[in-house]
């Protein structure tokens, strides 16, 4: 059993048949990439596992448990981060800051009304938001504005506060889009060292094959709404299926 | 020391300082010079300064903090305002059972307010308030008058029970029998300074305020506070639920506004319904605006401001504009008081809208931003800064390993 199971899903909007009965079953501590070309209902079957949507039929199980009709901050406390397309971050706030929530929303849950505490007080917290940061290479910018930083280091920063949560499952939505390469390789070398160091298990949807095959362990082509295949990554390259309807049509 | 960085400290004991000395610092012009009409050390402006400082103040822990504009918040003062006349009526002129129900009805009140507005955000959070302040407004000046007495405004009639009372007791609002209308007078070489026991109430329960702002500044609440500011996904992909904290900071500043309110009767024992009307609601948000929203004494400074041009400004009129160009050729003299009119007298509603123009277009910070552009002018850090940012060009990423 995995750490994350969906069955049958489902899922229309309007006249379009978004998901088709998705059936996935993601291995703990695995490297799952979900690809298909545009339109195909990655985005779409990203948001339902966050609870973002609802699926018309069909169930998510996150280590047995349904994850549907959450908030994605309940999602978040039962140990499922998300990494964006465009780094989602607190761009007013210095990077430290940025560092410091997450450790808070951890240690004190969905709300606390810790309004006359002080920050310098929580020298744990601190230690681990420092120690989080170092380990991305970002210490020397903890007292830049967020939103100051490179696109590089904004998904460095997002990711590194997804980590110092500890999550079991990492989702990543197009981690590596719109950077340019050498950006793209930091971000690939970065969570090849998270997933070894740390055994989370990730869910990466992506476009770039590069990046795909330089990370993921197992490999589900979606189509149409629908799996197409899911196999290692050596077999997927030489899958005609996938040739036919993701490189055949990519190529069109 | 208490809780606050060495810095902070610093920061508290100076304006403990400004805040006490006032009396002195805000009357420059010695009695009777021709400048004496611009002096603001008189106990009725300094109590407002003190109170519209602490309306400011807890405006700004909402909307400095989270961005969430409310354009209700008078609707607080008024609840804070009737409570302690309330108190009055039934209980005695002591404030302090008046500013603790002030306290709790306002903070009640909001969260109610609150509960419902914040299911919205942006425009629709503000017009919600609007909506809920104006229908607050309606409330007290028609329909629930048993309570708020309607147009003529709640007021202490002799009839009342005042079980409280007894015949030594003041007969005007008082804390633990010092009276708030009592000044001392001290006259220093045509200078004169007084010294009012409802401005120094005001003061130290402001400085209070301050203090507990400061700290829920530097919270962590006050960090999850400026996250909602900038990205609500983020924060719920954190594991974090905004509503909550958005909520409890509507009541912490609900209960600010509340405190003023009781504060404005306790030093004038009349509670009126134009003090929810929606203007009042706009005054605040000048304020924080104008002083610099998001800061820690912006609002306060903001709130200084508008008080100083609505008692002092609006109290010269043509007579003192011919008094002081008296000089000048008479067509002259009557040129130059025609061009002055319309922003002096009724008109300084004209003066302080072209002035917050001018600061919402070029210090988008506020005045406490003007303030530290020129200091930093001052002191050449700004030179200092721009070096420093030459040492920041942008180093290739560091390949992790």
């Amino acid at each position: 059993m995995g750490i994350l199971e969906v069955s049958n899903v489902n899922k229309r909007f309007g006249g379009l048949q978004a998901l088709g009965d998705v059936n996935l079953d993601i291995a703990s501590g695995t490297v799952h990439a979900i690809i298909g070309p545009n339109g195909a209902g990655k985005s779409t079957l990203l948001n339902v596992l966050v609870g973002k949507l609802i699926p018309d039929t069909g169930t998510v199980l996150f280590n047995g448990i349904s994850v549907l009709g959450r908030n994605p901050y309940q999602i978040n406390q039962m140990g499922i981060s998300r990494v964006f397309q465009t780094p989602e971050i607190f761009s007013d706030l210095s990077v430290f800051e940025n560092m410091l929530i997450p450790c808070f929303a951890k240690r004190d849950g969905a709300f606390r009304l810790h309004a006359l505490e002080s920050i310098v007080a929580e020298k744990q917290l601190i230690e681990k938001a420092e120690h989080m940061l170092s380990e991305v290479n970002m210490a020397d910018k903890r007292h830049m504005t967020a939103s100051s930083l490179s696109r590089g280091d904004k998904r460095r920063l997002e990711m590194a506060m997804c980590l110092v949560q500890e999550p079991k499952l990492l989702l990543l939505d197009e981690p590596t889009a719109g950077m340019a390469r050498a950006d793209t390789n930091n971000t690939i070398d970065l969570l090849n060292q998270i997933h070894e160091s740390r055994e989370i298990t990730m869910v990466i949807i992506e476009h770039d094959m590069h990046v795909v095959f330089s990370l993921a362990k197992r490999i589900t082509v979606l189509a149409q709404g629908s799996p197409l295949v899911e196999d290692t990554p050596a077999n997927i390259k030489g899958h005609p299926k996938v040739k036919e309807a993701y490189l055949g049509e990519a190529a069109a | 020391m208490l809780g606050l960085s060495k810095k902070d400290t610093s920061f508290l004991i100076a304006v403990i300082f400004l805040t006490l000395a006032t009396p002195i610092l805000l009357q420059p012009f010695p009695e009777g010079s021709a400048l004496a009409q611009f002096n603001a050390g008189y106990p009725d402006l300094m109590q407002r300064f003190a109170i519209y400082g602490i309306f400011a103040i807890g405006f700004n822990i909402l909307f400095g903090l989270t961005g969430y504009l409310s354009f209700g918040h008078a609707a607080f003062l008024g609840v804070g305002s009737y409570s302690v006349v309330w108190m009055y009526k039934l209980l005695s002129y002591n404030v302090v059972p008046g500013l603790i129900l002030a306290i709790i009805m306002s903070g009640l009140f909001a969260l109610l307010i609150g509960y419902i507005s914040l299911r919205r955000s942006g425009i629709y959070f503000s017009i919600l308030t609007l909506a809920f302040a104006q229908m607050s407004f309606n409330l007290a000046y028609s329909v629930l008058t048993p309570l708020t007495n309607g147009e003529t405004g709640l007021q202490v009639y002799t009839d009342d029970p005042q079980v409280l009372m007894d015949a030594a007791s003041p007969s005007s609002p008082h804390f633990f029998g010092i009276v708030m209308n009592e000044s001392s007078k001290i006259d220093v070489g045509g200078w004169l300074f007084t010294f009012n026991n409802g401005y120094y109430f005001c003061a130290i329960i402001a400085i209070v305020v301050f203090y507990l702002s400061m700290r829920i500044f530097r919270s962590p609440f006050g960090i999850m506070l400026r996250a909602i500011k900038t990205n609500q996904t983020r924060m719920n992909y954190t594991g974090l639920n905004p509503r909550p904290y958005t909520l409890a900071a509507f009541v912490i500043s609900g209960m600010y506004a509340g405190l003023a309110g009781g504060l404005l009767a306790s030093m004038d024992p009349l509670a009126g319904a134009e003090r929810m009307q929606w203007t009042a609601s706009g005054e605040v948000v000048l304020m924080t605006i104008l002083g610099g929203a998001g800061t820690l004494m912006g609002p306060i400074l903001g709130a200084g401001f508008i008080k100083y041009f609505e008692n002092i400004f609006s109290k010269i009129n043509d007579t003192v504009l011919h008094g002081w160009f008296s000089a000048l050729p008479d067509g002259l003299e009557d040129a130059i008081v025609f061009l002055f009119h319309p922003f002096i007298g009724k008109g300084w509603h004209l003066t302080l809208g072209l002035l917050f123009m001018l600061v919402v277009i070029f210090l988008p910070g506020g005045l406490i931003e003007g303030g530290t552009r020129i200091w930093n002018s001052v002191t050449g850090r700004n030179r200092k800064k721009k070096q420093d940012q030459g040492d920041h060009h942008p180093k290739p990423a560091a390949h992790v390993n």
